[in-house]
């Protein structure tokens, strides 16, 4: 009866069955009981700047020029900002939020004594961070479109572009919630990582305008990709550089939900 | 013989440090197994293992004779239910709320779990409670609505690690009392412990670890009579610790003489003598009683605080 056992290594393959499920609706059935304070607080914020830099700093900046194009700034900014309206709102849920289920209150411990896995738990957590993402910039197209910044009907198109923005945003963050001792950790990944990529993604300004090194480091952000797929959406044209943009979110969330998975079975074997 | 769980040959390391080592035991159906051992003796890595939240080096664990963890953890679980030493309750729930969500995590119907919720709240003295939330419950109140989010699932067996500890005496004894219908209702249950009051009570058999072994195990009174003399006269206050010197009069009347503090423990076979004997010190405090788990504890571990402990 001596079996010799072999603890698997935490890069093995992410074990997902439907058990996420139930940890999703947890989730949304706290949610719903605050539900209109995080929408507010979710859309308000996205709008204020878009209002002030839009109109404001619009009317200083006139039109843009994209490619030939004559663009609205108010539009330009609007159809970038969505995009970090995604990525904002996907990063917050599966870092502070997460971690306060994770660490603070032993929510995945409790979960984990029943038949789950955390494989699965930590998928539950990504969708349930995309879904809230994807919950925020709906309530923002909604004022967008009433507002009358943009009313192609391809704007519909965008809506699972940007879930996908969530999804690639949750996946990474779920890596520095692995991380995490604390909540301090996760400002480093706000200033060094997610503002600068804020500013380089060409949501304020066209990229064009960087130096021609930063330029070509901007191409592989995600972010940068996200916005190359979403604003053409807003103009009424067709994105070029599907596949590559695509792929490129598509790689970096399936890379991160790896290493973001393989982390945290190593935080919890400890 | 059936068991619910047969745990052989267990080992663990962390590193150089063997946590578990070759730690061997079982559950039967309707069985109370109680694992006391001190601090840092190997009782939550071996719970852990047997939850398959940690992967042993080495051994077997089978529950329900043909499952065997942590191969088939998804398959056991559904039939476990755990109280954890920190209450994992959501805080953002009610009592009822929290016994819905957790009974979807087995994947039960809502219609089944919504069946359960009142009288599982009943058997937790909740019921008036059902719509209050954690930060609201008392320490008992919260540890009893952990017993019975475990029970959801109707479990053949529970495992619970320190149900007690942080308990005033009244939450202690009603959750004592929920266990001991738990047990009579024929529920298994592995419990981990540091009062030995509580496994004195509750448990058939005992499991002593420490070290990651097995140092002792048998029913509470059998060990007690195995590895002590029966009767013990505790002497403390001033001049206590001299009659505990080797050429103490005292000591022809004591089969074994331990020092703990400022107290000193005399174990005899029969203490009339003894107590005869220490009339010759009147101002000298003294309590005679029958030896207890609490002093097979400490003559198996030590009396020594652990620097890790």
């Amino acid at each position: 009866m001596h079996r010799k056992h072999v603890t698997p290594s935490v890069w093995a393959p992410p074990q997902l069955s439907m058990r996420w499920w139930p940890v999703f609706l947890r989730n949304l059935l706290v949610w719903r009981k605050l539900a209109l304070p995080s929408l507010v607080g979710g859309i308000a914020e996205p709008l204020m700047w878009l209002v002030a830099f839009g109109y404001g700093l619009g009317a200083l900046v006139g039109e843009v020029n994209m490619g030939g194009q004559q663009v609205p700034y108010i539009l330009f900014l609007a159809s970038g900002s969505i995009c970090m309206s995604a990525m904002n709102a996907a990063s917050f849920e599966a870092l502070y939020s997460a971690f306060s289920r994770m660490h603070m209150q032993k929510t995945w411990d409790g979960i984990m004594n029943a038949p789950v896995r955390l494989d699965d738990v930590v998928m539950a957590e990504m969708l349930w961070a995309s879904y809230k993402a994807l919950f925020t910039v709906t309530a923002i197209l909604g004022v967008m479109l009433v507002l009358g910044i943009s009313q192609s009907w391809k704007l519909f198109l965008a809506w699972p572009v940007l879930w996908l923005v969530g999804v690639t945003f949750s996946c990474i963050a779920l890596i520095f919630n692995a991380l995490a001792k604390g909540y301090d950790f996760f400002t480093y990944y706000f200033t060094l990582f997610l503002t600068p990529m804020m500013f380089l993604s060409g949501i304020y300004f066209p990229r064009t305008q960087l130096p021609d090194w930063l330029l070509r480091i901007t191409d592989y952000l995600p972010l940068t990709a996200a916005i190359e797929l979403v604003r053409p959406l807003f103009l009424d044209q067709w994105p070029s550089n599907v596949a590559a943009n695509f792929g490129l979110l598509l790689a970096v969330a399936v890379a991160a939900f790896w290493i973001a998975l393989a982390l945290t079975r190593k935080r919890f074997r400890a | 013989m059936s068991y619910l769980l047969h745990v052989e040959n267990l080992v663990k390391r962390f590193g150089e440090n063997t946590v578990v080592n070759d730690l061997s035991f079982h559950i039967s159906p309707g069985e109370c197994l109680g694992v006391i051992g001190p601090n840092g003796a190997g009782k939550t890595t071996t719970l852990r293992m047997c939850l398959g939240l940690t992967t042993p080096d080495a051994g077997s664990m089978t529950y329900f004779e043909n499952l065997s963890m942590p191969e088939e953890a998804l398959a056991i679980k559904a039939r476990l239910g755990v109280v954890a030493q920190m209450d994992t309750l959501d805080p953002d729930f009610t009592a009822e709320e929290n016994l819905l969500v957790y009974g979807r995590y087995f994947g039960m119907k809502d219609r089944d779990i919504k069946a359960r919720i009142a009288p599982l709240l009943e058997f937790g003295a909740l019921t008036s409670k059902a719509k209050a939330k954690p930060g609201e419950l008392s320490g008992g109140m919260k540890r009893r609505l952990s017993l019975a989010r475990a029970l959801i699932n109707q479990p053949q067996m529970l495992m619970l690690d320190e149900p007690t500890t942080g308990l005033d005496p009244q939450a202690r004894h009603l959750m004592w009392k929920r266990l001991q219908t738990l047990m009579q209702e024929g529920k298994s249950i592995l419990l981990t412990t540091h009062f030995m009051d509580e496994a004195e009570r509750l448990c058939d058999r005992l499991l002593v670890i420490d070290h990651g072994k097995k140092i002792a195990e048998g029913k509470p009174r059998d060990l007690i009579a195995q590895h002590l003399e029966p009767d013990v006269v505790e002497l403390y206050g001033q001049g206590a610790l001299a009659l505990a010197a080797e050429d103490s009069p005292l000591r022809q009347h004591a089969a074994r003489v331990e020092v703990s503090g400022e107290t000193v423990f005399f174990y005899t076979p029969q203490a009339q003598p003894l107590l005869i004997a220490l009339q010759a010190w009147p101002h000298i405090r003294s309590l005679h009683r029958p030896a207890n788990l609490e002093d097979l504890f400490l003559k198996l571990t030590g009396r020594q605080i652990r620097e890790n402990a």
